[in-house]
């Protein structure tokens, strides 16, 4: 085994090394290797890290969390291949690399390679102020940017000890509970198309329009809102919004009866499903696992029930959970969370409550247009806000909350100036994915794309 | 302080960790001798699941306020415990010198957390002592440099794809 700790040196390359026969090949190899982050060959890797590969955590009981020896370093000698999966390729939901040793067409162990679309957005975190730190984290997760917004916002809120309106928390309520919407859909949508339905990702593709019609009349953009921000939200619900709720959850909620005239009760989708990317629940556990794909498992933990944050505690909801842990309970919870949205969505259209829908907090948030035309001081705060920012006090904190993908976690340092010292996000996509290995292992090649679809890992939220 | 009380009383092991309370969370300091010691003690008490592993560069903010007896270094591996039931957290933060920034691993603890300690080597540096697979993992393989430390500046290096010819 290398060790690439010291820096400056590389790793092995074991897949340029075996090609060594043909330059241009190796010279073409060369150019994309990412050496030891790659799979290497079984007898170049430690049994530990083969036990991973190999899912091999699932094994073990849970108070030894690893054992090496379970790994299986005699499997499938010699007539085995290691194939690369992306990170172009239409089933792994954007830039993922899946590297898996087959031998015929059972996977015997597998890693996914990541880091292609890394875009150093903590870094990037820590050179915006607070106002500005809205704009950076929504475009983590593309498919539930307010949940982003939310997690960067109640943790700077925590920082300032600032309390928010109850407007404004059941706007924000209401926009994260849509977004769960429009991801699950969207992710129904991606599944079936994974699994060859088109007709499903053509009719999750409209449901999902739906909700980002009206995400763009609220906060003037289809993504990346920017509308939840520290204090409140950016503006207050249009005129009218009831209607356009209503009409949504009252559409999506019909349309879901299609989805389940498609999908739910269709062979072929059962076939696929049904009994594949199986791992019991204390696994998921130990690998740090959360969202869907826990609550498939069995495990009814969800953020919103378990540490309620904004309101989640005066709305009525159920936790989905699943019993076999399979890719069809996977599918089924998510199915069953836009239901279970759509009522907590038509709760809120009854509390909402009136009022301001950001703090009225000088330091915190603007103050409304009208006053800078009359007030002077208005204009000096408005000023100090955008040129100068929030400063919380020093303090580390640790958010979280239940995005569509499970626990989106925010960790903030603050050193007392206008722009965090550490910004951190908990990706659930990145957790989740330690979680392949052990779904893939003893698989199929063909059930990789709908194991790899269940985990709905969305790669912006994965490489940050 | 969560319900039931500080873990602290709780559990007699954790007698000997330095603690905190930082805006209602609880916070343990143990040191990289005790650290994996006091990982373990937690997930026999319940908290069975290693939410977040991060590491934090103090270069700029040496002087943040720490509880008596904690000596302050430049880098932090911060972890976040989480008991499902009840639910509950706790964090640890665990101080590691510059001159030496090796952090034992908490993989055999809480296997969960192999991404989060090769996210932290790849763009903090920290290594973790005795991880089974300690490659980068966002970044190239031939970068060099932790991008997220804080001297390592924004803007230093000019955005790269691999084998691209360079500029004229």
């Amino acid at each position: 085994m290398t060790s690439d700790h010291v820096d400056g040196v590389i790793g092995d390359a074991p897949v340029t090394a075996a090609l060594t026969g043909d330059p241009e090949l190796a010279r073409l190899v060369a150019k994309t290797d990412e050496g030891s982050q790659e799979l290497a060959p079984a007898d170049a890797t430690s049994r530990v890290k083969l036990a991973i590969e190999q899912g091999g955590v699932l094994r073990v009981p849970e108070s030894n969390a690893l054992d090496p020896d379970a790994a299986d370093a005699t499997f499938g000698a010699g007539e085995t291949m290691i194939l690369n999966v992306g990170p172009q390729h239409p089933s792994t939901h954007g830039v993922l690399r899946m590297m898996v040793e087959l031998q015929g067409e059972t996977i015997l162990r597998s890693k996914p390679v990541i880091g292609y679309l890394h875009t150093g957005m903590e870094k990037m975190g820590e050179e915006l102020t607070y106002v500005q730190g809205a704009t950076n984290v929504t475009r983590m997760d593309y498919l539930s940017p307010l949940h982003n917004e939310l997690v960067f916002s109640l943790a700077v809120e925590k920082l300032l000890g600032v309390d928010i309106p109850p407007r404004a928390t059941w706007i924000r309520m209401l926009m994260c509970e849509l977004n769960r919407i429009s991801s699950h859909v969207m992710w129904t949508a991606s599944n079936g198309l994974d699994l060859a339905s088109t007709t499903m990702m053509i009719f999750g593709l409209r449901e999902r329009d739906l909700v980002l019609t009206f995400f763009e009349k609220v906060t003037g953009l289809r993504m990346n809102h920017n509308y939840i921000r520290p204090g409140g939200v950016a503006a207050d619900l249009p005129d009218g919004w009831e209607d356009d709720v209503e009409a949504i959850v009252d559409t999506v909620g019909a349309r879901l009866t299609d989805y389940d005239n498609l999908l739910t009760g269709q062979p072929i989708f059962r076939e696929r499903t049904e009994g594949v990317g199986v791992v019991p629940a204390d696994l998921l556990i130990a690998l740090s696992a959360t969202g869907p794909l826990l609550r498939a498992a069995g495990v009814a933990w969800d953020l919103r029930r378990a540490m309620p944050y904004l309101a989640y505690d005066d709305v009525d909801f159920d936790v989905i959970v699943g019993s076999a842990g399979d890719c069809f309970d996977r599918y089924a919870v998510r199915l069953n969370e836009v239901r279970e949205s759509i009522r907590i969505v038509r709760q809120i259209l009854e509390k909402m409550p009136s009022g301001d829908y950001r703090a009225q907090d000088k330091k915190v948030t603007p103050p409304p247009r009208a006053r800078i035309d009359e007030s002077m001081e208005a204009l000096i705060h408005h000023f100090k806000i955008f040129t100068r920012g929030i400063e919380p006090p020093e303090g580390e904190v640790y958010v979280a909350v239940e995005s569509p993908r499970g626990e989106l976690g925010c960790y903030l340092v603050s050193d007392g100036s206008n722009h965090p010292m550490r910004m951190h996000i908990r990706a659930p996509s990145f957790v989740n994915l330690q979680s392949v290995p052990a779904l893939l292992r003893g698989g199929l090649i063909a059930d990789m794309v709908a194991v790899l679809s269940s985990v709905d890992p969305v790669l912006g939220d994965v490489d940050r | 302080m969560a319900p039931g009380g500080s873990l602290a009383w709780q559990i007699p092991a954790l007698g000997q960790i330095l603690t905190a309370d930082s805006a209602g969370d609880e916070v343990f300091f143990p040191t990289r001798a005790q650290y994996v010691e006091v990982a373990t003690v937690l997930r026999e008490a319940g908290f069975a699941t290693c939410s977040d592993l991060c590491a934090v560069d103090y270069l700029t903010h040496l002087g943040r306020k720490l509880p008596d007896g904690v000596a302050p270094e430049r880098f932090e591996v911060v972890v976040n415990l989480l008991s499902l039931a009840p639910a509950r957290r706790v964090r640890l933060r665990v101080m590691v010198p510059e001159h030496d920034p090796v952090c034992p691993t908490l993989f055999f603890v809480y296997p969960g957390t192999e991404n989060m300690e090769r996210e932290a080597y790849d763009l903090m540096g920290i290594r973790f002592d005795g991880h089974p697979d300690p490659s980068r993992i966002l970044m190239p393989q031939d970068w060099e440099g932790h991008p997220l430390r804080r001297d390592y500046g924004v803007g230093r290096v000019p955005v790269q794809f691999k084998g691209a010819p360079g500029p004229r």
